[in-house]
């Protein structure tokens, strides 16, 4: 599938001299504005005469041309790749290089924030290779874009880079959103190492959080296999400290686990030790890989046709079943799944929607799928094909 | 050049592995069984032991990874592992937390019944003064009920009990009252034979939501002549009661407990038909115990412990092939060792723990006050020997019960952790100290266990079980689905 666009160049006209970073929202033109940071999303001259009237004075036009309305004010032209914008949606324009990022859509059950791009682990996988910038920033901007967010939001997550790597910011961030977006669930997305510090564990305990989870991957039961996924001596024993810590304070985690060559191999085993070592575990996610960023330049070490895997799925979800784990499996499109473990599968990649591959125009399963990435080079399992039968999903 | 790093810059540097604390066992001159702590165990062949015990492992050659992901071995300085297993252990120790759960009543020693394996030594139905009575009952509950464990089990036994039904009657009653006060929860049991139960004992043991608990050793020659009676109709008798508390109280308010004898050897595949014939959940293959009158009669002595293994591994064997064929009935020992085997929830059978359940895991109230640390040493004091008897009711509390200095040296001196063979036993997370056992066979609570009939019995069935778990398949499936979580 093609990702949505969250990203790209605009033309930004009327801003004033010296703008920075501005963060807009999107709003229905008829709507009235009731913030400064509220612009009007204009696809037509109607709109843009309409939102003129409304009081906006700034104005987000999707399009190959603005739709002139005469007015003066701030504007920027967006091209058609954004149509998917909606009100609700929340960009941050960079005026000086009119750059423009989707900070948050509204019609996505998945919103996260990426909080740095810095990362104390190197993992061979890493869809979103880290570097090493200074971007303390972004937590200010995150700051910024709460109060613009509908309060009633359900979800919101923080990836990274590791979200933790300054924990004294990150944490009252938190804070935050638990006081803007009192109804949103609160997933973190972190290597757990922070939590080894026995202070850390007590802030993020403090703040009482109602749906606050931690993700936290631990790729295999054994050392060595883990520190070289991440490419970091230490941190698997760190990591087992951070979860054991946070178990002890009562707090929610998430174990991950990715699925590849150098993990799938030992996933019965690693599910075993899950079990035995950590049944206290709200949740444990067996995750298909997504073949980009550094998977992508070692993929002649990772890659593994998940159909390759799936016995060792079926077993691994029988130890944590059997343990009581709560337990789904990621990112992995039905067809590759052994039937049996089909029930615990979750449509996780986002925004599977638009191109969907030819090959499951004709499937019936279509609608619950995690789908698969199908962007550039990435390669299929051997496995995919059309399920012609409806999917019956037992209860687990 | 990459900016990867390859696997080796990840393996533990030159020196740095270390053996955490294991224990072994060997199985047979090929294979050996290696344990922790915990009781994660790994089952290897004598190669693979010698090179994990000279820590010759690598990263990528399959046995550094076993070893690691069972902590048998970890890096000098890893502080996860240890955490893991100190954890894992608190919680399989979590038992003493709810110290003492099971409160017995001996409400009478009378029987109807004159079984010569009898364990309790009965007296005749017309000696009346083996009744406990109610000024008794009174201070066995007030004891019960300072107890720490939130949740108490009482247990009225026998003789058999129902010969004196009022008293059982008045405790329900008075301990109900004195639960709600103390805001504990309490689960009623009664263990009798049956024969006695009327419909007024039925109504009352519904409206008070009694467990019953029986004793059945298989189809009726062999128990008939097991458990003689007036009448010679014991097994009609239980069977009948057993149907008729399934039908009144519902199938799962029954249980049976069954004895092995010496006739009941070869004949393990009819006992356990009879309890899925009686409609039963499960079995429980008991050997017998060395005390009572099966010391008196010598029934004791009639076969030894590798017989009774092999009465058990043909009754496991049989009980299996039931489940298989979708029969949902299991061995309820396999089952409490499965439970430690298979998780760290703490155990709840006083007889598989260690420190020891006697007094902190259950106290016994005779029917004459006097106060045992278990059920098998108040039949210890019938035969003369007093050394499991605490103290006398109304001369003292649960306090100076539990921390009299003959329960905590007794306790404290029979730990499984410390005892010697124990200490280095494979098993040893797995099985217990049996005190009160080892006394009265040996006249040592600790017991030198290569003599040990317990010692012998734990280790064959364990065997047994982790053997069948370590084949995989059907039979470890169904012996996994028997573990409650
Ligand atoms: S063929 Fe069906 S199951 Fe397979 S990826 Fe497409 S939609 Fe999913
Ligand atoms: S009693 Fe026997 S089986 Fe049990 S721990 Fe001691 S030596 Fe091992």
């Amino acid at each position: 599938m093609t990702p949505l666009a969250l990203h790209g160049t605009g033309r930004a006209t009327g801003f004033s001299e010296g703008s920075g970073r501005t963060l807009l929202r999107l709003r229905d033109p008829a709507d009235t504005p009731s913030h400064a940071a509220d612009a009007a999303l204009i696809r037509s001259t109607d709109h843009a005469v309409m939102a003129l009237l409304q009081g906006f004075d700034t104005f987000v036009a999707i399009g190959d041309s603005e739709p002139g309305s005469g007015a003066n004010g701030r504007r920027v032209l967006l091209d058609n790749r954004f149509s998917h914008l909606t009100p609700g949606d929340i960009l941050a324009l960079d005026v000086p290089t009119n750059r423009v990022r989707v900070l948050w859509r509204s019609e996505s059950n998945h919103n996260s924030f990426l909080v740095t791009e810095r990362c104390d682990h190197f993992c061979l996988m890493c869809s979103q290779p880290p570097r090493n910038v200074d971007d303390g920033w972004i937590i200010d901007e995150i700051y910024e874009c709460l109060p613009l967010i509908d309060p009633s939001t359900k979800s919101v997550g923080f990836t990274g880079g590791e979200t933790l790597l300054a924990p004294d910011r990150f944490i009252p961030l938190l804070g935050a959103v638990g006081r803007l977006l009192p109804h949103a669930g609160v997933h973190v997305l972190t290597n757990g190492r922070a939590f080894s510090r026995a202070a850390v564990v007590r802030n993020w305990a403090a703040l009482q959080h109602p749906d606050l989870w931690a993700g936290i991957p631990i790729y295999s039961a054994v050392d060595t296999i883990h520190d070289y996924v991440v490419q970091s001596r230490g941190a698997f024993d760190e990591t087992v400290l951070g979860v054991l810590r946070m178990k002890d304070a009562g707090q929610r985690v998430e174990i991950r686990v990715v699925l590849h060559a150098l993990t799938a191999p030992r996933l019965v085993e690693t599910c075993t030790w899950l079990a035995r070592n950590m049944p206290f575990v709200d949740h444990v996610a067996l995750m298909g890989m997504e073949d980009t960023g550094f998977a992508l330049a070692n993929h002649a070490a990772l890659w593994m046709d998940p159909l390759d895997y799936g016995p060792a799925l079926t077993d691994g979800i029988a130890v944590l079943s059997e343990a009581g784990i709560r337990t789904s499996i990621y990112n992995l499109p039905l067809c590759v799944l052994p039937e049996g473990v089909r029930p615990w599968a979750v449509r996780s990649i986002s925004d599977w929607k638009n191109d969907r591959p030819d090959v499951c125009s004709s499937c019936s399963a279509a609608g619950r799928c995690a789908g698969f990435f199908t962007t550039g080079k990435t390669k299929f399992s051997r496995g995919i094909q059309p399920i012609a039968e409806p999917v019956t999903f037992l209860g687990r | 050049m990459s900016r990867f790093q390859t696997i080796d810059a990840y393996a533990p540097l030159d020196g740095q592995l270390a053996l955490m604390p294991i224990r072994f066992e060997r199985l047979s001159p090929e294979r050996v069984i290696v344990a922790n702590t915990v009781g994660d165990i790994l089952v290897l062949t004598q190669v693979e032991f010698e090179r994990l015990i000279a820590l010759d492992l690598r990263p990528g050659d399959g046995l550094y990874e076993r070893a690691t992901e069972r902590l048998l071995v970890a890096r000098e300085g890893a502080r996860a592992p240890l955490q893991l297993l100190a954890l894992r252990l608190r919680s399989r120790m979590a038992f003493l937390r709810d110290a003492t759960a099971l409160h017995i009543l001996v409400v009478t020693l009378r029987c109807e019944h004159s079984c010569p394996y009898c364990q309790v030594s009965r007296r005749n139905t017309g000696a009346e003064r083996y009744d406990m009575s109610e000024e008794t009952a009174l201070l066995a509950l007030e004891v019960a009920m300072s107890s720490p464990a939130k949740a108490i089990k009482l247990e009225f036994q026998g003789g058999e009990p129902l010969l004196n039904f009022p008293l059982i009657a008045f405790a329900v009653e008075a301990a109900t009252r004195m639960a709600e006060v103390k805001g504990k929860a309490v689960e009623f049991v009664i263990a009798t034979n049956l024969a006695l139960l009327d419909d007024k004992i039925l109504t009352f043991c519904q409206n008070h939501h009694i467990h019953l608990s029986t004793s059945l050793d298989g189809p009726a020659d062999l128990h008939n002549r097991n458990r003689p009676r007036p009448g010679g109709n014991s097994h009609a008798l239980a069977a009948a009661g057993i149907q008729r508390v399934q039908e009144f109280l519902g199938r799962d308010r029954i249980g049976a407990l069954m004895t092995t004898t010496d006739a009941s050897l070869d004949r393990v595949e009819e006992i356990i038909e009879e309890y899925v014939r009686l409609g039963l959940d499960g079995i429980f293959l008991r050997p017998l115990s060395p005390y009572g009158f099966a010391m008196k009669t010598r029934w004791y002595d009639g076969y030894d412990s590798d017989r009774w293994l092999t009465f058990y591994e043909r009754g496991l064997r049989h009980i299996l092939d039931l489940n298989h064929r979708g029969i949902r009935f299991p061995e309820f020992y396999a089952s409490l060792l499965l439970q430690r085997i298979l998780t760290d929830q703490p155990i709840g059978y006083v007889d598989l723990r260690s420190p020891a359940g006697i007094g902190i895991g259950a106290l016994v109230y005779n029917y004459d006050g006097k106060v045992f640390a278990s059920d098998e040493g108040r039949m210890l004091a019938e035969m003369g020997d007093q050394t499991f008897e605490l103290g006398t009711l109304g001369k003292t509390d649960y306090a100076s019960l539990v921390t009299s200095e003959r329960l905590i040296d007794l306790v404290g001196g029979t730990l499984s952790q410390t005892s010697p063979e124990c200490r280095s036993c494979a098993y040893e997370a797995h099985c217990g100290a049996d005190p009160v056992y080892h006394h009265a066979t040996q006249g040592d609570a600790v017991g030198i266990k290569p003599l040990s009939g317990f010692c012998s019995r734990q280790k064959g069935i364990l065997r047994i079980l982790i053997e069948t778990l370590e084949r995989g398949g059907r039979d470890a499936a169904v012996l996994r689905s028997w573990v409650s979580r």
